[in-house]
């Protein structure tokens, strides 16, 4: 035995946070488990302040999020469906009571000033970080609102416009300065201002266009770039759009494209993508919800003309291809060889992708950029840029991503800012996460928390009648759960946070935990290498990503190993053991922010 | 107090031969207290049945009253089972072995229900040979009843109260082997690496196979003084480790020589005996005694299988009984009538 494993430290906090598989797959760290088990007990508010304190736009983000928190959900792999958290969000917000008592406002001023240039999320979390601690925040931003991204390219049938002005405001009323309709040409010009910080998050707003292919100039007039059309189409600049719509490209804008154009006017809607439906970049239910209102996606189709008579766009042609991966699973498209496929059409948006653009920051300001037009920043930590007083965040900082990543973004910029003028290097030294891990042992074989997990399915969000949604551009699709209904989802949440520790003192090797552990996740077993211990298992540890949990030596000589993995906590484990080496500890884990911990773990 | 186990099992459970998998074969959650050595021998049974890939529906469990008699219920939800009377599970398991003898039995009893109550009728279990499997969950002490000293008690083991017990133990594995069993072993509920293959022995033995089992009450039980603690009985065990191969099974594995003993069974299975140094004979029944008594002077607890007769003759061989259960037999084969008396009557004028 060369290298066995140490016994797992669980005072690094990193540890039992990867357990909360979800939690630590949200950018923004969202205590997710926390939260639903508020709104399983119906204090719908205390589970809107949980999100708000983390992710700034819980009412947004319930409808919208990109929930990278799904696919990594524990439930999904222990059964087929993941807990559906983004729309559990949706309920705390659409139940909450009056929270606007309960957020914090401006701090004593402590006489600095911060530029935020842009509106989005990403801006708006600095703000709300900086805010309580007494920054005087002015933010730019070239739209008549704030929101950015959220307000201008997320149509308004999927997030209504009053849920969104709700949570901009929580923030624009903590005394910040908007100057809106107001358009930052000069990065130099703000420096040049009395700033004690600049914080950029403009967004990657340069839609990708396809300048070369044959009629693009000659069918102009009815070729759009999808952001900038959507953006039209939120502020009432675009009211309508021809009979028959192709909208190029395969991610969620394309999805917004198409379904917007199913409200203007658009009868024969297709979204035309190069490559196969699988590998589509749009989340798989967006993609549903195209198809859902009657959108046709043609994939494995590349676009070669502009087809245009008389000057006016006519339609386009395409060239079937299939796609072939190399060893090293690289894709290519490759012709079929069949004859190029020609789609009628009055209307084509071009939704291919987003860029960033930075036309307005002059090479005198200092900030330099990378060969991909993105600024060269310190690390994901920091967002610092290479001129010391310029921080990045969202999608101005690496390129396109979503809201939840701008948020997070958000708050770590905003704790560099503070640093920063503070006088303090915002490499060194920066604030821990808040972190409290409590037993959740309320009598001799009791849990706080409903334990044992229930059998229910996942069930989807009702939606309104397919013809009412398609007749109007604000009906809000989606009806969001019923109280009920949010309850038995809630309930599917297998307490990932309720963490299983062990003290090995006090372990009488009974095997009753690894007897009565109902997904076989508890070995006791002679230590080894990593990979040995992993095939040693009841079950082997095959699922590497997850990690084990492993004792010190026991007196038997064996140790306790648990794979993470697919363990319930039921909290099985804990009730059989008769000497309390096994506990159910909460564990509660907000990221490192500049403004005080706001919202502490429910009791 | 979690009254149900959640339905969801590990997603990549082995299967066995059957193509079930282990949780196929789990009961009820145990009511017993928590970290009793009753549920790991639960489990032992559970991982046995699995491991010898023996159909659950083919498997009958009996038992008698007290901790251990609860057992059944909380391993193979989905073979038969019978809660008899106090000490007179040794009456049901006979007749039913002799009813059906295609089932595998699997007799659960305690301390109490065997070496006081149930001692008249467990000797004569032995005696006659039934096939079945006869596992004692012995603790020492009557658990169900606040922990009074128990007959297999050892002389000075001090009971949770103080009291220290003046009377020599029972010692069911010596008594069984006196007596003539077939197969005796011994173990610990701590000890699955070594419990769970002399199950599947036992299950596969044709004829009377006992387990001793000691398995610490870790409510009444398990204190300083006590010896038959989980502390107690790890300091003084002396484990003879062994592994089960199944008549199927080829067996791939080398040991060093001289290291290991085989023993082939009835139904061509393998028990392969591990002892570093040893010439203990599974086979010599006086010597298995010289053994056990050796270890008791020496204050060892000498665990694994201590005789085993692989070539006996059960119950239903020494009667001459049918070679099909009952429930296969038809109407005119139990009752053949009329012509047939009249035959045999003639045969005996």
């Amino acid at each position: 035995m060369e290298d066995p494993l140490k016994p797992t430290d669980t005072n690094d906090p990193e540890y039992f946070h990867k357990v909360v598989d979800c939690q630590f797959a949200c950018p923004a760290h969202t205590p997710v488990p926390e939260y639903i088990r508020l709104i399983a007990q119906e204090r719908y508010t205390d589970a809107y302040m949980i999100n708000w304190e983390s992710n700034v736009f819980p009412g947004v983000l319930g409808r919208t999020c990109d929930r990278p928190c799904e696919p990594a959900c524990r439930r999904g792999r222990v059964e087929e469906e993941p807990v559906a958290i983004c729309r559990l969000k949706r309920v705390a917000a659409d139940f909450k009571g009056d929270v606007k008592g309960l957020m914090p406002g401006a701090g004593p001023k402590n006489g600095k000033k911060i530029a935020l240039i842009g509106g989005g999320p990403a801006s708006l979390t600095v703000a709300r970080d900086l805010a309580p601690l007494g920054y005087e925040m002015h933010l730019f931003d070239a739209q008549e609102k704030g929101g950015g991204f959220m307000r201008s390219e997320i149509p308004t049938f999927r997030l209504p416009v009053e849920v969104l002005d709700e949570e901009v405001n929580y923030v624009l009323d903590m005394g910040v300065h908007a100057h809106f309709n107001t358009y930052v040409d000069s990065l130099q010009s703000v420096l040049d201002k009395d700033y004690d910080a600049v914080f950029v998050g403009c967004g990657a707003p340069r839609g990708r266009d396809l300048p070369n292919l044959p009629g693009r100039t000659e069918a102009g007039a009815n070729i759009h770039i999808g952001l900038d059309w959507l953006a039209s189409v939120a502020f009432d600049h675009i009211k309508s759009i021809g009979k028959r719509v192709i909208v190029l490209g395969g991610g969620n804008t394309a999805m917004d494209c198409c379904r917007t154009s199913r409200r203007l006017g658009g009868e024969d809607v297709k979204v035309i993508v190069r490559s196969p439906f699988e590998d589509m970049k749009a989340s798989p239910w967006e993609k549903e919800d195209a198809i859902h209102e009657g959108i046709p996606i043609l994939d494995n189709h590349v676009p070669k003309e502009f087809v245009h008579k008389d000057g006016k766009l006519v339609g386009m042609t395409f060239e079937k291809v299939e796609a072939q991966y190399d060893k090293d699973g690289k894709r290519s498209l490759v012709p079929t060889g069949e004859d190029l496929v020609h789609v009628a059409c009055d209307d084509v948006l071009i939704a291919i992708g987003q860029e960033n653009s930075f036309p307005w920051i002059e090479k005198s300001t200092g900030v330099r950029f990378t060969s991909w037009g993105t600024p060269i920043i310190n690390d994901d930590e920091t967002f610092q840029s290479t001129n010391k007083k310029v921080f990045f965040g969202g999608d101005a900082a690496f390129g396109p991503a979503n809201i939840i990543t701008a948020v997070a973004h958000g708050h770590k910029a905003a704790v560099s800012i503070d640093m920063y003028c503070r006088g303090l290097d915002p490499e060194v030294g920066r604030p821990d996460p808040h972190v409290t891990l409590v037993s959740q042992k309320m009598g001799i074989h009791e849990w706080s928390y409903d334990s044992i997990p229930v059998t229910d399915k996942r069930e989807a969000v009702p939606l309104v009648d397919l013809e009412q949604a398609l007749k109007s551009k604000t009906l809000e699709v989606e009806l969001g759960f019923d109280a009920e209904t949010a309850f038995v989802q809630a309930e599917r949440c297998l307490n990932c946070d309720a963490q299983t520790v062990f003290t090995e003192s006090a372990c009488i090797e009974c095997d009753a935990c690894t007897d009565i552990c109902p997904t076989s996740c508890i070995s006791f077993v002679e230590n080894a290498e990593e990979p040995e211990l992993r095939q040693n298992l009841l079950v082997p540890a095959d699922n590497a990503e997850q990690d084990l949990y492993v004792s010190g030596e026991l007196p038997t000589g064996k140790v306790m190993v648990k794979d993470e993995d697919v363990c319930l906590h039921c909290g099985l484990c804990a009730e059989r053991c008769p000497t309390a080496a096994w506990d159910m500890q909460k564990f509660y884990y907000t990221m490192a922010k500049a403004a005080p911990v706001l919202v502490e773990a429910a009791e | 107090m979690s009254y149900i186990k959640p339905k969801f099992r590990h997603p990549r459970l082995p299967a066995n031969r059957l193509g079930f998998t282990v949780a196929d074969y789990d009961g009820a959650i145990s009511t017993l207290c928590a970290g009793c050595g009753h549920d790991s021998i639960s489990a032992a049974i559970r991982n046995a049945c699995f491991e010898s890939s023996i159909p659950p529906h083919r498997i009958a469990k009996v038992s008698g009253i007290g901790c251990s008699s609860k057992m059944p219920t909380y391993f193979l939800g989905k073979s038969h089972g019978f809660n008899s009377v106090h000490g007179r599970m040794p009456s049901v398991a006979t007749g039913a072995s002799l009813a059906n003898r295609d089932l595998t039995y699997i007799g659960v009893s305690g301390d109490g229900d065997t070496a006081s109550i149930g001692m008249g009728q467990f000797i004569h279990l032995i005696r006659r040979n039934v096939n079945m499997t006869y596992i004692v969950a012995n603790n020492g002490c009557y658990g169900l009843t606040k922990g009074q000293d128990s007959a297999t008690a050892d002389l000075g083991s001090v009971a949770k109260g103080g009291a220290v017990n003046p009377f020599e133990g029972i010692d069911l594995a010596s008594l069984a082997i006196l007596q003539g069993a077939s197969f005796v072993a011994r173990s610990f509920s701590g000890d699955k690496g070594q419990l769970e293959p002399l199950i599947r022995a036992a299950m596969a033995h044709k004829g009377f196979a006992f387990i001793d089992v000691v398995s610490p009450c870790v409510t009444f039980n398990n204190h300083v003084g006590s010896t038959k603690s989980y502390t107690e009985t790890r300091e003084h065990l002396d484990a003879m480790p062994l592994d089960f191969v199944p008549m199927r099974d080829e067996i791939t594995t080398q040991y060093a020589e001289g290291t290991t003993q085989n023993v082939t069974l009835h139904d061509g299975s393998v028990i392969h005996l591990h002892k570093a140094d040893s010439s203990y004979r599974t086979d010599d029944r006086r010597a298995a005694m010289d053994s056990v008594q050796q270890a008791d002077e020496d204050g060892r607890i000498l665990t694994g299988l201590l005789f085993l007769d692989p070539d006996s003759q059960d119950l239903n061989q020494s009667l001459n009984l049918a070679t099909r259960p009952l429930n296969e037999l038809g109407k005119d084969e139990l009752c053949p009538g009329s012509k047939v008396l009249k035959s045999i009557n003639e045969g005996l004028r």
